[in-house]
């Protein structure tokens, strides 16, 4: 196994009797791109907020790159780079001055080269003399990025980096992490509430709810090895019914309604039911996979929602 | 340390709020400056009007330093209100605008952040009354010229000019240490919240509380009014007077700096300890 970055022990956070953080347990190796997955109120930020030291824990311990959070804070943060929540600049200096300053307070090179090849990164160079007020959210977010890769981090902790962007920004942002782990071997840590979003970029991830830990694993464990429900809609709904009673599909069978029929399989028991539809002179009008990582994902949203 | 420090320097003026004390106090000199330019004489003769019949006023009397005198006792009280616009600004307005996330996930210690922006805050009030003094003395001497320092504070005493400039320096230097300690209670009161219109407001209202409290002629006021920092603020028109009362001025210098320090270790534990949740 590759050498441990964030190793995170019994992490907890209360605030007055509210707790936010419970027990929670983290592992985050090198070139990982961990999801760290949760409805809003999760405690997410807290816990990226606690990783980083602006909060301090109730109880638990933070490793990172092997040192205590608490004891060796200064030279962790010196490999750190990190996006809390949505990224706030001193909106009355430009993106240039910005950088400049906290490129300066993390010891980073903060040559005009460096910045403005930053700045090109993430497609700010030709906004790089606008104050930081004149921007659009979207802009801020890259801007945010383009501070957090400046010092040339080893590991980047990213709080929702897509938040506010439209799908193209969405999905250069997704491209620029994948360039940053695989081309430039970083550890990225990256907090959604999207599942799609992290499934799509991440190689490891873990899900919280009410601060605790709910599932963790690798995405392709979590993902793909996982069970599907499948709906299929198809016409003379009646018949069919009573013909799935009559076969082995009738084990796998979950729900019907007056259009559809939906089913507990593994991915590759869908075309094969697909043709079983076909071959009893059905048609099959949409086959819809929803897999149960996603409907557990949903529960836990919808009922934080509630 | 230099580096924070020039840092939070930028961060302070490249903002519109802090160009407000020197445009204020650019504007009230001026005005003061041409009033006594046209009416200064008046103001001579109503000031030695009980003297005029026992003696005889020879010399240039109303002149840049009498100008620099009368700006300074009677800007005093306001300087305060400029100094906490900035003072109260330092860490809230870090707090309203979400940039602590961003300043302190930098390998940079706490306490250096503090320290550099008190550190910067102290500048600008330096800066600030030396701007004071540039206008109200430089440049007042250069329109009305040098001459004696007729200095009335309940008694009249004419200074010759050879004995006046190390007053003014020792009265600037003492309004130093008086500024510096309206700064060190915005910013501690910056510390503790996420807008910077409550320190301002608390600052002031503590420097107003205080100043009537002491004015109030109660005996029990005026036995705690000592213990207010607000009377050791105004020592600094000792240096106005003959002889000089020097252990007044050192009693007094000593107390408003044991107040400064005493905010500045208060900001920076309250800081250090602070969860940044903004």
């Amino acid at each position: 196994m590759s050498e441990q970055i964030i190793e995170v022990r019994g992490l907890t956070k209360k605030f007055k009797n509210i707790t936010a953080v419970n027990n929670l347990d983290l592992n985050v190796y090198r070139g990982d791109v961990f999801g760290f997955l949760g409805p809003n109120g999760a405690g997410k930020s807290t816990t990226i907020r606690m990783l980083l030291s602006l909060i301090k824990p109730t109880s638990g311990s933070i490793k990172i790159f092997g040192y205590s959070i608490k004891e060796k804070r200064e030279e962790i943060l010196r490999k750190v780079g990190a996006i809390v929540e949505k990224p706030d600049f001193y909106l009355y200096l430009s993106a240039y001055k910005n950088l400049e300053i906290f490129g300066k307070l993390s010891g980073a090179d903060v040559s005009k080269k460096k910045i403005m090849e930053m700045l090109e990164l993430v497609g700010l160079s030709k906004r790089a003399n606008s104050k930081v007020k004149t921007y659009s959210h979207g802009m801020k977010q890259r801007l945010g990025l383009a501070q957090a890769l400046l010092h040339d981090p080893e590991l980047i902790i990213l709080d929702e980096p897509t938040t506010g962007l439209d799908p193209q920004g969405m999905k250069e942002i997704r491209e620029l992490i994948l360039y940053l782990s695989r081309t430039k071997n970083k550890t990225v840590f990256l907090s959604s509430h999207i599942l799609r979003e992290v499934e799509l970029i991440a190689t490891r991830m873990i899900i919280i709810n009410k601060g605790s830990a709910q599932v963790e694993g690798t995405v392709n464990d979590l993902l793909n090895m996982d069970k599907l429900t499948v709906t299929f809609e198809v016409d003379k709904i009646d018949t069919a019914k009573t013909i799935i009673q009559d076969s082995a599909w009738k084990e796998k069978l979950v729900s019907s309604t007056n259009r559809e029929l939906s089913f507990e399989l593994i991915y590759n028991d869908i075309p094969a039911l697909n043709k079983f539809f076909v071959e009893n002179g059905f048609s099959v009008s949409s086959i819809i996979p929803v897999r149960s990582l996603e409907n557990f994902f949903l529960k836990i949203t919808e009922g934080n929602g509630k | 340390m230099i580096t924070l420090i020039w840092i939070e320097l930028q961060k302070i003026f490249k903002k519109w709020r802090t160009y407000i004390g020197f445009i204020a106090i650019g504007t009230l000199v001026i005005i003061v400056q041409i009033a006594l330019y046209f009416t200064g004489d008046n103001y001579i003769k109503a000031m030695t009007r009980g003297f005029q019949d026992s003696f005889i006023m020879v010399g240039n009397l109303f002149n840049g330093y009498l100008v620099a005198n009368l700006v300074l006792g009677g800007l005093f009280i306001h300087i305060p209100f400029l100094i906490v616009l900035v003072g109260g600004d330092l860490l809230a307005s870090e707090a309203t605008a979400g940039t602590y996330r961003m300043l302190l996930t930098r390998p940079v210690s706490r306490l250096k952040v503090v320290s550099a922006k008190f550190c910067a805050g102290l500048i600008y009030v330096f800066l600030l009354l030396a701007w004071l003094a540039f206008l109200s003395l430089g440049v007042s001497c250069l329109i009305f010229g040098t001459g004696e320092l007729l200095s009335f504070s309940g008694k009249l005493i004419i200074f010759s000019r050879d004995d006046v400039l190390w007053r003014f320096a020792g009265a600037y230097a003492y309004s130093m240490l008086s500024m510096s300690t309206v700064f060190a209670l915005s910013y501690f009161f910056s510390s503790m919240v996420e807008n910077a219109i409550g320190p301002i407001v608390a600052t002031m209202a503590v420097i107003i509380i205080f100043i009537i409290l002491s004015a109030l002629p109660i005996d029990f006021l005026k036995d705690i009014s000592p213990y207010f920092f607000t009377s050791h603020m105004i020592h600094w028109s000792n240096f106005f007077n003959d002889p000089v009362d020097y252990q007044k001025i050192m009693e007094s210098a000593l107390i408003l700096g044991v107040h400064i320090l005493g905010l500045y270790l208060v900001t920076t534990y309250l800081f250090i300890k602070k969860d940044i949740l903004s």
